[in-house]
């Protein structure tokens, strides 16, 4: 599904490189998890693989199915099935949830070259999706994200990951900012829709939020590389002993 | 020729006109501006108010810009059942307007002389006092010189919007003066649309009697070529309602004028522009004069400019607060979204105030297209020139949202759209 290879990125202001060689492959149906401290790169990888300005990517390559994506813009990049759920959602007044959920879906739709959906369907599939995530007719009415609590923010980063249907789901650090409750209802919506063609990339900082979506497997990545991977239990490994046993032990 | 045209003079012009052509019961009022503007004089380049406007363009005889002759185009209220009233290169066509029989309504043109008319104690008399603290010489210009325009007087209830359309056939100049007066407690839409002329200057003086409710909607379409100076005064009495928009897009010059005297107690004045402008030769000016001289009114100005490829835009706006005038409420912002470095948002907002119990806001920005915003937009599919609409439609959106008939302000976002999207094209 999502195949990096040895990528290296800079900031492109200040030829400060993030991303020291970084290796990972998804495979269909699996769910990847990478933790690391503060400033091991961690979202500077989601944006790099999204395809946001402000990097420049000197070596190495990013293939989603096949395509290198790397040439491609971050709306080619949605098409062809990848989708970032924002660690900061954005807010955006002055534009409809609804327009904006339609916009998309229908734009991915054109550049697939399929058929745009028809407002029932769309009405429908909105409402059943938003329902599951407790998203009520008023936030879907209101302007993308303005007002929205934290917890908002991210369900409906998880509707709009709903009605996209992508195949390649990044995640970055969904659970900043949520409490427990919403940390499980943001993690059903997500675990409502793992199945065997799609993939998926957790980042986060903590153990917690894989108690609720159960990765295969875990990574480590400090200072721009992955230094670990291994099973489930590695993110306990994390949670019981923190960072630094793990960092001197690859050091 | 070239000489003749350097030479010409307005003013002089005006006179010849008025004294070889009797207008009938204006003809007094017009001497009077004339009389006003010789004493003032025509606007320049140096003047407080057109520093950033150079009003040559306004003032010559030389016409250069070509006829918009789309005559689909022009009408941008098609779906809407109004009345209309249609005008083509500056002259009335009767058998393309809608014909008025009515109690409610009086409908009259300027042309028609006769001796004695109800708009003979209106013609000019806002224009007549709009003149201190700020000249406005190209009104008085159209008031003596004004060749036609509509008098409308609202007696009863009327369903349907007036709609007065400006089509184009040839290369033309174009002087029309209206009067609007509403009766207590009447309400009136008046829909604007067309390019009317390649050089248009245009006077719109409204009565807002007791209670009364006037809605305008105006569009200045994509003509290219257009030079229009406009002039919108209202006089508003007490629980009387005013409301205005305009949407602009192209033209090479357009200064919109608006000079509102607030005389009733609570009454309101809304004042709204969403301007697009694209090139280097768009130059887009709003320029508000909103005096408060009663108790308890509200004002609100709100102007949206998205300007690109070097268009200009100017907003020169002013809330003048009376001695007396208590519980004002008064708002004002003017915001430019600016496309890339090359366009520019000239701003001068300005408060007075002599009350000592109001509330007065102004604000004024200028920012470029937000970046982290695009790159949403784009991560869910959306492609650049399409987000970028989005944004667009969205900052202009608080202007829009001024215009209370929801129909004509869908058409108006349709419209929006469908002029972003074919830029593209």
């Amino acid at each position: 599904m999502l195949n990096i290879k040895d990528l290296r990125v800079n900031l492109e202001d200040e030829n400060k490189e993030i991303l020291k060689g970084v290796d990972l492959t998804v495979d269909a149906g699996k769910v990847h998890a990478i933790m690391g401290p503060n400033g091991s790169g961690k979202s500077t990888l989601s944006y790099v693989l999204s395809g946001k300005e402000g990097y420049e990517v000197t070596h190495g390559s990013i293939v989603l199915n096949d395509s290198d994506i790397l040439e491609m813009e971050p709306e080619e990049r949605a098409a062809a099935g990848l989708f970032l759920a924002f660690q900061y959602p954005v807010e955006i007044p002055g534009v409809g949830n609804m327009t904006f959920l339609r916009t998309a879906v229908n734009a991915q739709r054109k550049a697939r070259g399929e058929k745009e959906i028809s407002a029932t369907d769309f009405l429908k599939q909105v409402r059943e999706r938003a329902s599951s995530l407790q998203i009520d007719a008023e936030m879907l009415k209101r302007p993308v994200n303005v007002g929205f609590s934290g917890g908002e923010k991210k369900r409906n980063e998880i509707l709009q990951m709903a009605m996209l249907e992508p195949k390649m789901c990044i995640l970055d650090e969904t659970d900043s900012g949520l409490d427990v409750d919403a940390m499980k209802l943001v993690a059903k919506g997500v675990n409502s829709l793992r199945d065997n063609g799609r993939g998926f990339l957790v980042i986060t900082h903590y153990q917690r939020l894989l108690d609720h979506i159960k990765p295969d497997v875990v990574h480590i990545m400090a200072d721009g590389k992955i230094v670990k991977s291994g099973g489930p239990e590695l993110a306990l490994e994390v949670e019981n002993n923190g960072y630094s046993d793990i960092l001197s032990e690859v050091a | 020729m070239a000489l003749e045209q350097q030479n010409f003079n307005p003013i002089e012009n005006a006179k010849s006109q008025l004294k070889n052509h009797n207008r009938g019961w204006s003809q007094k009022s017009r001497e009077s501006a004339l009389i006003r503007l010789s004493s003032i004089g025509l606007p320049n380049h140096r003047d407080e108010y057109w520093k950033y406007t150079n009003p040559a363009e306004l003032l010559t005889n030389d016409l250069h810009g070509l006829a918009v002759t789309d005559h689909e185009e022009a009408n941008v209220f098609a779906e809407v059942d109004a009345l209309k009233i249609i005008f083509c290169d500056g002259i009335f066509k009767p058998d393309l307007s809608d014909e008025f029989l009515s109690d409610n309504i009086s409908i009259n043109r300027l042309a028609d002389k006769g001796d004695l008319h109800w708009a003979q104690n209106y013609y000019g008399a806002l224009e007549k006092h709009s003149h201190t603290p700020v000249a406005r010489p190209l009104a008085a210009l159209n008031t003596a010189t004004a060749s036609d325009g509509v008098l409308i007087h609202v007696k009863g209830n009327i369903d349907k919007p007036i709609l007065i359309l400006g089509l184009q056939n040839v290369q033309a100049e174009a002087t029309l003066h209206h009067i609007i007066k509403i009766d207590p407690g009447c309400s009136l839409t008046l829909l604007e649309s067309g390019s009317f002329a390649t050089k248009l200057n245009t006077v719109m003086e409204v009565f807002l009697e007791k209670g009364a409710n006037f809605e305008h909607v105006r569009t200045q379409g994509k003509d290219h070529d257009r030079v229009a100076a406009t002039h919108i005064f209202s006089d508003i009495k007490e629980n009387a309602k005013f409301k205005s928009f305009t949407l602009t897009a192209n033209g090479i010059l357009t200064r919109n004028e608006c000079v509102l005297n607030l005389s009733g107690d609570d009454c309101v004045a809304h004042v709204a522009g969403a301007s697009v402008g694209d090139g280097k030769t768009f130059h887009h000016d709003d320029t508000v004069f909103i005096t408060h001289d009663a108790v308890a009114c509200e004002s609100r100005q709100v102007f949206k400019k998205v300007l690109r490829n070097g268009a200009t835009g100017v907003f020169q706006g002013k809330i003048l607060v009376k001695e007396g005038a208590q519980k004002t409420d008064g708002y004002q912002i003017s915001q430019s979204l600016l496309l890339d470095d090359d366009s520019q948002f000239l701003a001068k907002p300005e408060l007075e105030i002599y009350a000592d119990d109001v509330a007065c806001s102004h604000g004024s920005t200028s920012g470029a297209i937000d970046e982290q915003a695009l790159f949403y937009l784009c991560s869910r599919g959306i492609s650049r020139n399409d987000a970028t609409d989005m944004l667009t439609l969205a900052f202009l959106a608080e202007a829009v949202e001024e215009i209370e008939n929801k129909n004509v302000a869908n058409i108006i976002v349709e419209k929006i759209s469908a002029w972003l999207s074919r830029r593209k094209n």
